[in-house]
């Protein structure tokens, strides 16, 4: 089986990358634009997964729609691109199905946080048994650099021609409340943390949580006038701090403020199937009797 | 294949439509459903939910219909037979993922327990006012399958048949029943399970790196794989090549769709399910389906003790509709008459269908209960000339 991948991959012209048989390459050039930080996390992503020592056949990743919801069109994985919003119920019916998987949701902040955002609640309460890694470059990429519910207050994007007025998620925190078992932030700076959180992500169950902060240079850097990607890579080293264990409260991000990064959450809680299965096992037998009929209680 | 005994209560049960759609699932190998309570739906994801522990299915209430929707694609990826329960605000949020399933070629069922709209409507009382809207209701050419029981022993029997004609052609099947379908209580008989005949879904015998998602070699409905497997498909609901990749270009969207259309549409004759009563000599002919099939009955018989030559043709499959036996029946028909609690759907495709060779007269009930049947027989008795107005 795993011959059949390689003997594609050195198809190829010139010896294969180190990630080649992790990555589509028939589908290479990918769309990102020139500075943008998805192709970083992909690439910290694949190193996490040769690393994990997990078997890469029973790995799925789903992403949503949007720039980040590309990711799963690139990863040589059971991969699933879905609607706008909805890669966590997909996710979760995957994983139900299928407990033996190990599932990822890929996905971007407008998409996991604006139109589905209830899925997140709702699968974090559940505690389902997911990564959910969130690229956050604080804007709708795909569609032209509107305003997302992660855009800092006073950014400047398509659709806030005059700086945004709403208040932004303070998506750590978000996942706290809601009970997630790991909550994560990093940047497209942070490459060999980042590495390290997603090799920690995937070896964890319950539903776990990581925001990656990523430059989006065609639109939100251009709107803002901040320069190409190096640029917010460069504001990524200056003003972050590392702040394992820090309350998830003090989380929030302002424009080009301050980002606390670290470790927030580890917890154990059982998973939502752990639950199922324990709460079917202690159940009184008459309520798992089939009723009615003739092979039936009554 | 044959049901898998322990989904089968074989035996006389009394129960009602919404809990005989849920033993109909079970036998059909459902072991996945995804619901969110909605009247007149919830009492078979109740049921489903008490059940499955003994047959090792999975329930879950998600947190809304659209996530309900796409669970149950995520549980077909994975291999499992699949369904959500709705009833019509629910359904109108389940809309884009029809057309997910229908893109991504996922087997899966949606039931609807049709209720009065538009929506919030009647929660509580009957319908039939979802008909277009499963034909329809998702942006962009599809044709979906949709089923229309009129009792719980058809509710238990037709879901299996759903469930097999996912698998067969890959598509969303609705399964339209309506508020009195789904309460009705009455008899229902529970076969042995190996006289159940259930569709095992048709996987791919071929290798990893050979396996293409969307190959058909010239065939309409291309194999299937599961995650896990080591297959490492991608699947978008972009429109996408056989390898499965997006590809945006006009060929390839024509190539797609011809055949996630065709699938169906070249197959329309082996899709027709239909129930006929003296439609021999019959003059005019009553097209009905679901609950009003029962309805029309006591009008049709009134009406032949009153020397009118009527017959019935009872839709049970609705979707594909089937053109070509209406046409048929149009050439030696006088008229026909379409009783439905509705203002007026299925008898546009009877219209269409009759292309002026036959009068059609709609017999529109916006829903809340049942039509009258004096009102159907008055309908019968204009259109064969023996009374002078109707309704």
């Amino acid at each position: 089986m795993k011959s059949v991948f390689q003997s594609q991959v050195v198809a190829g012209p010139g010896p294969a990358h180190s990630l080649a048989p992790c990555l589509r390459q028939e589908r290479l050039p990918h769309l990102w634009c020139p500075g943008c930080g998805i192709g970083t996390t992909l690439n910290c992503f694949v190193r996490a997964l040769m690393d994990s020592g997990l078997d890469l056949n029973q790995v799925a990743v789903v992403s949503g729609i949007g720039c980040a919801g590309r990711v799963a069109g690139y990863l040589r994985l059971d991969s699933f691109h879905t609607t706008h919003g909805r890669a966590i119920p997909f996710a979760t019916g995957l994983k139900l199905a299928n407990p033996r998987l190990n599932v990822v949701v890929y996905s971007g902040d407008g998409d996991l946080f604006a139109i589905g955002g209830n899925h997140f609640m709702h699968a974090a309460r559940r505690n389902m048994d997911l990564l959910v890694i969130c690229v956050n470059n604080h804007t709708y990429g795909m569609t032209g650099g509107q305003v997302a519910p992660t855009t800092p207050l006073a950014a400047i994007a398509s659709t806030a021609p005059f700086g945004n007025f709403e208040t932004p998620f303070n998506l750590p925190f978000l996942a706290d409340a809601c009970g997630a078992v790991y909550v994560a932030r990093w940047t497209v700076y942070h490459v060999r943390q980042l590495t390290q959180a997603m090799k920690e992500g995937l070896a964890g169950k319950g539903f776990r949580f990581l925001e990656v902060l990523s430059p989006c240079p065609t639109l939100y850097s251009r709107w803002n006038r901040l320069g190409q990607g190096v640029d917010q890579l460069e504001y990524y080293r200056a003003r972050s701090v590392v702040r394992h264990g820090a309350d998830t409260k003090t989380a929030g991000l302002s424009f080009q403020g301050e980002i606390i990064v670290g470790k927030f959450v580890q917890r154990e809680r059982p998973t939502w199937l752990e639950s199922m299965e324990r709460d079917y096992r202690s159940a009184p037998s008459e309520r798992n009797s089939p009723f009615g009929g003739s092979h039936g209680a009554t | 294949m044959k049901a898998d005994p322990r989904g089968v209560l074989t035996g006389a049960h009394f129960l009602d439509g919404d809990q005989a759609a849920c033993e109909g699932a079970l036998a059909a190998g459902c072991r996945f459903v995804a619901g969110y309570p909605i009247t007149p739906s919830t009492e078979i994801i109740e049921r489903y939910a008490r059940r499955c522990p003994r047959v090792g299915g999975v329930f879950i209430q998600m947190e809304d219909e659209l996530a309900s929707s796409m669970a149950i694609i995520g549980a077909a990826w994975a291999g499992c037979k699949a369904m959500t329960v709705t009833s019509g605000p629910g359904l109108s949020l389940m809309m884009e993922h029809v057309g997910f399933a229908a893109m991504t070629e996922t087997p899966c069922v949606f039931v609807d327990v049709q209720r009065g709209g538009p929506s919030t409507g009647l929660p509580t009382l009957p319908a039939q006012g979802d008909m277009m809207q499963v034909k329809w209701g998702s942006h962009g050419d599809y044709e979906p399958i949709a089923l229309s029981p009129n009792s719980p022993q058809e509710c238990f029997d037709l879901i299996i048949k759903a469930f097999n004609l996912a698998e067969v052609y890959r598509v969303p099947v609705f399964f339209m029943m309506d508020e009195v379908v789904g309460h009705i209580t009455e008899r229902l008989v529970i076969p042995e399970a190996d006289a159940i005949e259930v569709t095992e879904r048709s996987w791919s015998r071929k290798l990893p790196g050979e396996y293409k998602p969307y190959e058909t070699n010239g065939e309409l409905v291309p194999a299937m794989v599961k995650a896990g497997d080591g297959y490492r498909v991608h699947i978008t609901g972009l429109t996408h090549n056989e390898h499965g990749y997006p590809a945006m270009q006009a060929g390839a969207q024509k190539q797609l769709v011809e055949r996630l259309v065709g699938k169906i549409r070249q197959r329309r004759e082996q899709l027709v399910d239909v129930k006929g009563d003296r439609l021999e000599d019959a003059q005019v002919v009553v097209v009905s389906y679901g609950i009003t099939s029962r309805v029309a009955m006591p009008a049709i018989t009134q009406a032949r003790r009153q020397g009118v030559r009527v017959g019935h043709l009872r839709l049970v499959i609705t979707w594909p509709f089937p053109t070509a036996l209406v046409r048929q029946l149009a050439e030696r028909a006088k008229a026909f008459v379409v009783p439905e609690l509705n203002m007026g759907q299925m008898v546009l495709e009877v219209e269409r269908a009759a292309d002026g060779r036959a009068l059609v007269l709609p017999v529109p009930h916006p829903g809340g209960t049942v039509h009258d049947p004096g009102a159907i027989l008055q309908a019968i008795l204009y259109a064969a000339g023996n009374s002078q107005s109707y309704n």
